[in-house]
């Protein structure tokens, strides 16, 4: 098990080869912002979010899908990174519709919190206003495509640790979606167990529990932790 | 990017006080109500500030101001109207409120045609049907294809986000444009 050093915005960091530079920099202490990442489920790199700089690359690389190397030097603050987090947000809040005033996540979203740390005050790119459904076919719980940012920690979390792969995406571009199984209502897919966790991984309001009213559907994040660690290392004990 | 304007602004009454302006485009009036949730502060502020145009007083025209809050997006020709003159006039515009700031529940219609939105009101649902407000008549004003934020249209000096925002936030905004500081605001995008 070969252990790499490297340099995370002027830190001395180490990490075991194969763990991420978000890995390394997450047990700095160095958060970097994400949103399709969560700890516990494989890594995707959707959402760019977490671009960092590396010398020696030209190009910002994504944290959460770039591996430690010996010497790196990485910056993951900087105008330039800060300018894209920026853009990228905005993009997500103009592509799909994002009425927080009326959103069952609104005060406990990670999409809105992101905004409101990256001193996002309104967005500079027109808003797309796309047709989008809504699946309220499920008996406890509901699918709005209309505040799903693609990030498929459900389709992660309902494959990886449920082991139902009810979720998945269909077409490219704008008109990617999420769907149940081959493509039917949620209610009608059988693969689903209601287990409710993709539920609770969503970063936004897009899934929640059938009942919550605005504001009121808060996610909670620690359960996948406590299921991943009961079954890497069996131990049930809840943080 | 909206230009950070700051500066204090400059008296253009006979009180000597800057002029602080409300208009009302399209939305609920909800963030008027909470600005009225002042209360007691209201007196504080009218002490430092004449009241120009808003829904209370009763100006024909949009007289000009030192600070106008603009609640609503931009829904019909009367609102674009309206909203042009107003930046014409005014030293600082905020984007008074969320549907100011990004259209919000008010540009919910978005996602379809303006004659299906008409139809559906005005036909489908009504128990007495008298046709639609088409406008164009000269008493209603006609629906603009997308209701639009008003940084998409003017530019907008402030960005004052909350459905509604919060008096406290409102009094905090508008005594720092007084002073001529710049407004802490991002408090929650959306
Ligand atoms: S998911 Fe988050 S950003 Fe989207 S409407 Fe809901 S609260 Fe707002
Ligand atoms: S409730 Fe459980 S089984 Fe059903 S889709 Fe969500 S994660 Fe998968
Ligand atoms: S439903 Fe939620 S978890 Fe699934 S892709 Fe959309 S935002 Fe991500
Ligand atoms: S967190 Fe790395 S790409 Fe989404």
């Amino acid at each position: 098990m070969s252990v790499k050093t490297l340099t995370i915005d002027g830190k001395m960091v180490t990490g075991v080869a194969g763990t991420s530079v978000f890995g390394a920099a997450w047990e700095a202490g160095i958060q970097i912002p994400r949103l399709c990442h969560i700890g516990g489920l494989s890594e995707l790199g959707a959402c760019r979010l977490c671009l960092v700089e590396i010398d020696e690359r030209p190009r910002l690389q994504p944290a959460c899908m770039t591996e430690v190397e010996e010497g790196m030097v990485v910056r993951t603050d900087s105008a330039r990174l800060h300018a894209h987090r920026k853009l990228i947000v905005e993009l997500l809040f103009a592509e799909g519709n994002h009425v927080c005033a009326v959103c069952v996540s609104n005060g406990h979203c990670e999409l809105q919190d992101l905004a409101t740390s990256l001193g996002i005050d309104h967005v500079r790119v027109s808003y797309q206003h796309p047709r989008r459904q809504v699946d309220a076919s499920h008996p406890r719980f509901a699918l709005d495509l209309n505040r799903c940012v693609f990030c498929r920690r459900c389709m992660r979390v309902c494959d990886e640790v449920e082991g139902a792969h009810t979720w998945d995406v269909a077409g490219r571009g704008a008109s990617l979606r999420l769907i149940a199984d081959l493509g039917q209502s949620w209610g009608s897919a059988e693969s689903c167990t209601s287990c409710g966790k993709c539920v609770q991984v969503c970063p936004t309001g897009a899934l929640f529990a059938k009942g919550s009213s605005v504001g009121e559907m808060t996610k909670n994040r620690a359960f996948l932790q406590y299921i991943v660690t009961a079954r890497a290392q069996h131990q049930w004990i809840r943080k | 990017m909206s230009a950070q304007t700051s500066a204090a602004p400059a008296s253009v009454n006979r009180a000597g006080k800057p002029r602080l302006a409300t208009v009302w485009l399209g939305g609920c009036s909800g963030c008027h109500m909470s600005f009225l949730d002042l209360d007691e502060r209201l007196l504080a502020l009218a002490e430092r500030v004449e009241l120009g145009a808003s829904p209370l007083t009763d100006f024909k025209d949009f007289p000009p101001a030192d600070i106008t809050l603009v609640e609503g997006a931009v829904a019909n020709e009367d609102n674009l109207e309206v909203l042009l003159r107003v930046r014409a006039r005014s030293k600082v515009l905020v984007a008074f409120g969320d549907c100011a700031v990004t259209g919000n529940v008010t540009a919910m219609r978005n996602l379809f045609a303006v004659e299906d939105v008409l139809d559906c009101v005005y036909r489908q649902s009504a128990t007495v049907v008298a046709g639609l407000p088409l406008g164009g008549d000269g008493v209603v004003p006609r629906l603009l294809p997308r209701v639009r934020p008003l940084h998409e249209l003017v530019r907008v000096d402030h960005f004052l986000q909350g459905c509604p925002p919060a008096a406290d936030r409102i009094f905090d905004l508008v005594v720092a444009l007084l002073e001529g500081r710049t407004p802490e605001l991002t408090r929650r995008f959306g």
